[in-house]
């Protein structure tokens, strides 16, 4: 007769599957390991979501050139951050974690969150503000990270549409936190990161333990990785769970007083190819470029 | 009360946006009768900064700081602030200032502004002109707070002399072991070639160069304009050239005096992210391409015969003008 026990246990980090076989009065133990590292407990990450016009959309201000004008335009996940989602997605298929997605807006932009959690984060979490000022927004999360615990807060390094760059540099100064800018790369092990950061000319790998603030951008993941949610995912999107939460008290350190666009731009000048000359002249007397 | 710039010093020499930072900053210190301080860290000769119009240097000396640490250079900054009692901030756009700035603007509690592509438009309330939504429109911010944090766009503002010199006093913060949690462990940089960040001139391919052997013709022209090479998306997708040369959108920024596109066709998303160069050159055999719409110079034909020829006719010009 042959009995046979298996069981998972853990060492140093390692998940470890064991195998004991009687079999005729003697037992025999088969050890094996899982290739990657296990976390005993799952990482939590919380990935910050801007809900930004699509990059196609038509650019007007409303209410005297005060605001944004929304109509007719599509809202998406601000690509930075649809980059370090997609990252944070991948350590929890990886290594098991826990991804929650977080944004500072109105009622609009759950359709955003939904999206998220059909890509595969767990649950979603809004806090009830205008998100008009970078600090304020800043403040709204610190609070979020602070009464979630989170390892790991993955923000864009920028939006599409303020182009502030200043929210991820905030927060992580905000809760003292270690920050790493312009993130082409990160793994992590335990509670031990390494990231790769954009600089300008090349590149720069850094070492930092969790806590940790990540401005993210192309390079977490490239684009081919980006997921479009499947009919599965956006179903079970619905049964998760989104969080609404007031805001807390924080200032409001500057304020988009007014938007104006650009001057129309006059009629390119066409140079015959046969006439190079003629615009090595014109770069150097007209534009006095060179 | 004083402006304090942040000057980047890097591979001996100030970076020319350290000098537009300097002369943006003069400005102000003129119209509000206060005066410009730069600190520098590990700069071994200020005496540059004098002529753009630095009153006085705070040079930051410590092998601790050889490494970048944001946190670290952050920390020196804030003192800096404190001790000038500074009321306005002032950064460069490059990627090391735009890791730093928000972290000094949380630890003066100070408002921030990025992009700032002016002078300020009203100094009291204070406001300014920034770039946002991709470079498709510019946007007034108004800053609240008593100290005030900007980074300037480059080639924003430009750099002039102004006949000073600076005095140098050595600085030294006080950092602790929190300041230097995030480590370099090593770091690769393109040497002997112009980065586009620091370019004046940048010279970018599309995927009309058709392969990746044709990117000679490109690296000769940038060589006569002593430019930096550039490539759109699908190129660098395509795995033709390196990401870091990849601008556009999700790529890198392009804020250069001069951009000359070969073979890109324009879409929405390379040009959000060079829009804010000041002149756009294209060529392409497509009198169609979007590019058009939003280029200064145009030249429709063969980019195979047209760039070797323009590399000629810019030689000959750069002899004759030298």
């Amino acid at each position: 007769m042959i009995n046979k026990f298996i069981f998972g246990f853990f060492y140093k980090n390692y998940i470890c599957y064991a195998c004991i076989v009687f079999y005729l009065d003697k037992f025999i133990i088969f050890v094996t390991e899982k290739p990657q590292l296990y976390n005993f407990i799952k990482m939590k990450i919380l990935v910050c979501i801007s809900h930004v016009p699509d990059t196609t959309a038509k650019i007007n201000f409303t209410n005297g050139d005060s605001e944004f004008d929304t109509n007719g335009v599509q809202f998406v996940i601000n690509p930075n951050d649809e980059f370090g989602l997609t990252r944070a997605i991948w350590f929890k298929e990886q290594a098991g974690a826990n991804v929650t997605v977080v944004n500072v807006g109105g009622a609009d932009a759950e359709a955003t969150l939904r999206k998220a959690l059909a890509i595969g984060a767990d649950e979603a979490i809004r806090v009830n503000a205008n998100p008009t000022d970078g600090f304020f927004v800043a403040k709204q999360l610190a609070e979020v990270v602070k009464n979630g615990g989170y390892d790991l807060v993955i923000a864009g390094k920028e939006s599409l549409d303020y182009n502030g760059g200043m929210v991820p540099g905030m927060l992580a100064g905000l809760l003292g936190y270690n920050f790493v800018n312009s993130c082409i790369n990160l793994d992590v092990t335990g509670t031990d990161a390494k990231a790769v950061r954009e600089i300008d000319g090349g590149k720069e790998t850094l070492s930092a333990t969790l806590p940790l603030v990540i401005g993210g951008q192309k390079g977490l993941v490239e684009e081919k990785d980006l997921r479009i949610p499947n009919m599965r995912g956006i179903m079970m999107a619905r049964q998760k769970t989104l969080t609404i939460l007031e805001p807390v008290g924080a200032n409001n350190t500057t304020k988009a007083v007014k938007f104006e666009k650009p001057a129309p731009k006059s009629a390119v000048k066409l140079i015959s190819p046969d006439n190079l000359d003629e615009l090595v002249n014109l770069l150097h007397n007209e534009a006095k470029v060179i | 009360m004083s402006i304090l710039i942040y000057a980047e010093f890097a591979e001996g020499k100030f970076k020319k946006t350290a000098f537009e930072l300097a002369s943006y900053a003069k400005k102000i210190a003129g119209e509000t009768g206060t005066t410009v301080t730069a600190l520098t860290i590990n700069a071994s000769n200020t005496a540059d900064l004098g002529k753009y119009g630095v009153d006085k240097v705070l040079n930051v000396k410590s092998d601790k700081l050889t490494a970048f640490s944001a946190k670290a250079y952050a920390d020196a900054i804030k003192q800096a602030a404190e001790k000038e009692s500074a009321k306005i901030v002032l950064f460069n756009s490059t990627t090391d200032s735009l890791y730093i700035a928000p972290l000094v603007a949380v630890a003066l509690e100070a408002g921030y502004a990025s992009n700032v592509v002016a002078q300020p438009v009203s100094l009291s309330p204070f406001q300014v002109k920034r770039n946002a939504f991709s470079n498709k429109a510019f946007n007034i911010t108004e800053i609240n707070t008593d100290v005030k944090v900007l980074a300037i766009g480059k080639n924003s503002y430009g750099v002039f002399e102004n006949a000073a010199s600076a005095t140098e006093e050595e600085f030294s913060p006080s950092l602790n072991d929190a300041d230097f949690a995030v480590k370099v462990e090593s770091s690769e940089k393109v040497s002997g070639k112009v980065t586009i960040a620091d370019a004046e001139i940048v010279v970018s391919g599309g995927r009309g160069l058709k392969g990746p052997e044709n990117w000679g013709m490109l690296e000769e022209l940038a060589a006569v304009l002593g430019a930096a090479t550039a490539c759109s998306k699908p190129v660098s997708d395509l795995g033709w050239r390196p990401h870091s040369e990849h601008v556009g959108q999700t790529g890198k920024p392009v804020a250069s005096n001069l951009y000359i596109a070969i073979g890109i066709s324009g879409a929405i998303q390379h040009i959000a992210g060079i829009n804010s160069s000041k002149v756009k050159v294209v060529i392409n055999s497509d009198a169609d391409a979007p590019f058009f719409k939003v280029a200064d110079y145009g030249v429709v034909g063969d980019a195979f015969e047209i760039v070797p020829k323009l590399t000629e006719k810019i030689k000959a010009f750069k002899a004759q003008n030298s």
